[in-house]
């Protein structure tokens, strides 16, 4: 089969597992969903003092899609690699002909997908739920951003496998590492409630610079947007430093047992 | 006579200063079934994860299928089967499924329905894989290593941990891949089921061979001594002797001289079982 042949194969059945694993299908699909109901109905008709006054609700459907890629990539890989890895599927896959690299982009396909679903689905929500129009004008450009983002955290989850030790370690350290951040970089609390301290800190992490990129393009009041580069730099910064660190440290064996 | 499959000589392996391998020599030949028996940590593993390409090795040399493992490529892997001695298959899959992943890594496949016939799992087929019993599942593990078509296939310890019966299956499956014509290398610390599965065993022991053959001649086992035991007086007694014939003569011509009665006389020649632990130094299987 040709590279692109093995890549389809490997996609079909990532895409499989995926959907018929209730964990993965609700911490990806249904817990971002129901957060944005949660955040729309506590705060809808609240005014968001960032860009000028801005309704919550078109706060949160751009901040609800960043944290829906981020769980669609760097969570969902971080967690079904590790597993995988544990229970010796990887290891038994290196020992047929399939090279690494269909299985590594079967998954990250999967990733990609996903996290594009998923922005066509809080999207979707938003605009019929809370009437946040959607800026059909700038897809190309949202589309483009959310596509950096998704590949930067693929490459930072598939690094993040290196530093969980077992199955039962994953949920933790990537819950750890991903909630408090969502919290300070203003994904759960709007940027006009956070000290500029928390701020700054959250400026150190990617996420809140995918965050920001994503939502300057995707304010519908934002006529004139245009892609903020300098945000998408430090997150496609990010994901070249974790693509090295997968690089060197990503094991196909088992370490436990 | 044709190249030999698999062909060893002076292998070593160390783990820091632990040699987990201490020079081993053997040739496995194309279509026969060849156990590899030790007990736990006695290098068995070392050496097939070796022989398989993910474990480098400190010295020696090693063929297999004409290539250094180490630097075999995907048309070697095209050419051997693996089953790891521990791998949960997705158990989103079904046993179709997985079959049918795996097939697509290979550039000449079995059919995998009839791969599924081999293994006997035609009537879980489209049943999914973690509903599958721990038999089940290892045989499917079996199938996805044949479903490939390869020439050489490693199956590490394919039974530990089975009740009987899920034992017996996999050890059909196994007997049948001979009819296949295929090279088989078995990991075991069974020795009834190297016994019951093997052309040839060899006996691995803290690193080193110590015994090779067919099952029947494994360990010379005619030379070994004989035990005869009995009861005297309610106490149980044993001698173990390499004159059966003379010693029995001696002591049952005391007995009837005395008129004692030797109860639960037995005289017992060494099992597989008391060769493999004497060779191995080992006190229990498991």
């Amino acid at each position: 089969m040709t590279g692109l042949a093995l890549f389809a194969h490997q996609f079909r059945y990532d895409q499989k597992v995926f959907w018929r694993n209730p964990a993965s299908v609700f911490f990806t699909v249904a817990f971002p969903t129901i957060l944005l109901l949660i955040f729309a109905t506590v705060f809808g008709g609240q005014t968001v003092d960032v860009r000028g006054g801005i309704d919550t609700t078109a706060y949160y459907v751009p901040a609800i899609i960043t944290l829906s890629v981020i769980s669609a990539t760097m969570q969902s890989l971080a967690m079904s690699l590790v597993i995988a890895r544990e229970d010796g599927r990887l290891k038994r896959g290196r020992g047929t002909p399939m090279p690494a690299w269909v299985f590594i982009s079967g998954r990250v396909g999967n990733s990609g997908v996903v996290a594009l679903l998923m922005l066509a689905l809080i999207a979707a929500i938003g605009r019929v739920f809370y009437g946040v129009a959607i800026p059909w004008e700038r897809l190309p450009q949202i589309v483009f951003i959310l596509l950096i983002g998704a590949a930067s955290f693929c490459c930072l989850g598939i690094a993040l496998t290196a530093a969980i030790p077992s199955q039962d370690a994953a949920a933790p350290i990537v819950n750890a590492l991903l909630l408090p951040l969502y919290f300070l970089s203003g994904v759960f609390i709007p940027d006009d409630q956070l000290p500029s301290g928390v701020i700054h800190f959250a400026d150190a992490f990617p996420i809140r610079h995918f965050f920001e990129a994503f939502f300057a393009i995707y304010d519908p009041g934002n006529a004139g947007a245009t892609i903020e580069w300098g945000n998408l730099a430090v997150v496609a910064a990010w994901g070249i430093v974790g693509l090295f660190l997968a690089i060197r440290y990503f094991r196909w064996t088992p370490r436990g047992g | 006579m044709p190249d030999p499959v698999i062909s060893i000589r002076g292998l070593r392996k160390s783990y820091g200063d632990f040699e987990a391998v201490r020079g081993i020599d053997l040739e496995v030949r194309a279509g026969e079934v060849f156990a590899f028996l030790g007990p736990n940590g006695a290098g068995k593993t070392t050496t097939v994860e070796i022989l398989e390409g993910y474990r480098k090795r400190s010295g020696g040399e090693v063929s297999v299928l004409g290539e250094d493992p180490e630097h075999a490529d995907r048309a070697w892997r095209e050419q051997i089967g693996i089953v790891l001695q521990s791998c949960r298959l997705d158990p989103y899959l079904t046993v179709r499924e997985s079959l049918e992943l795996y097939a697509g890594y290979y550039s000449a496949p079995r059919s995998v329905a009839e791969t599924i016939e081999l293994v006997g799992l035609a009537g879980k087929a489209d049943a999914r894989t973690g509903g599958l019993s721990g038999g089940q599942q290892r045989r499917l593990d079996v199938g996805m290593a044949l479903v490939g078509d390869p020439e050489l296939l490693f199956l590490d310890e394919p039974t530990t941990g089975f009740d009987p019966s899920a034992r017996r299956q996999a050890w059909e499956t196994i007997a049948g891949l001979r009819d296949l014509g295929k090279t088989v290398f078995l990991t075991t610390h069974y020795m009834d089921e190297a016994q019951r599965l093997a052309d040839r065993v060899t006996i691995l022991a803290r690193g080193q061979i110590v015994a090779a053959g067919t099952p029947d001649d494994l360990g010379d086992r005619e030379s070994l001594p004989t035990t005869i035991s009995y009861r005297l007086d309610g106490e149980q007694l044993s001698v173990e002797t390499t004159t059966p014939v003379a010693d029995l003569h001696e002591l049952t011509g005391r007995a009837v001289a005395q008129g004692l009665e030797l109860e639960g006389l037995e005289v017992t020649r060494p099992s597989l079982e008391d060769v493999y632990l004497s060779l191995t130094g080992e006190g229990s299987t498991e």
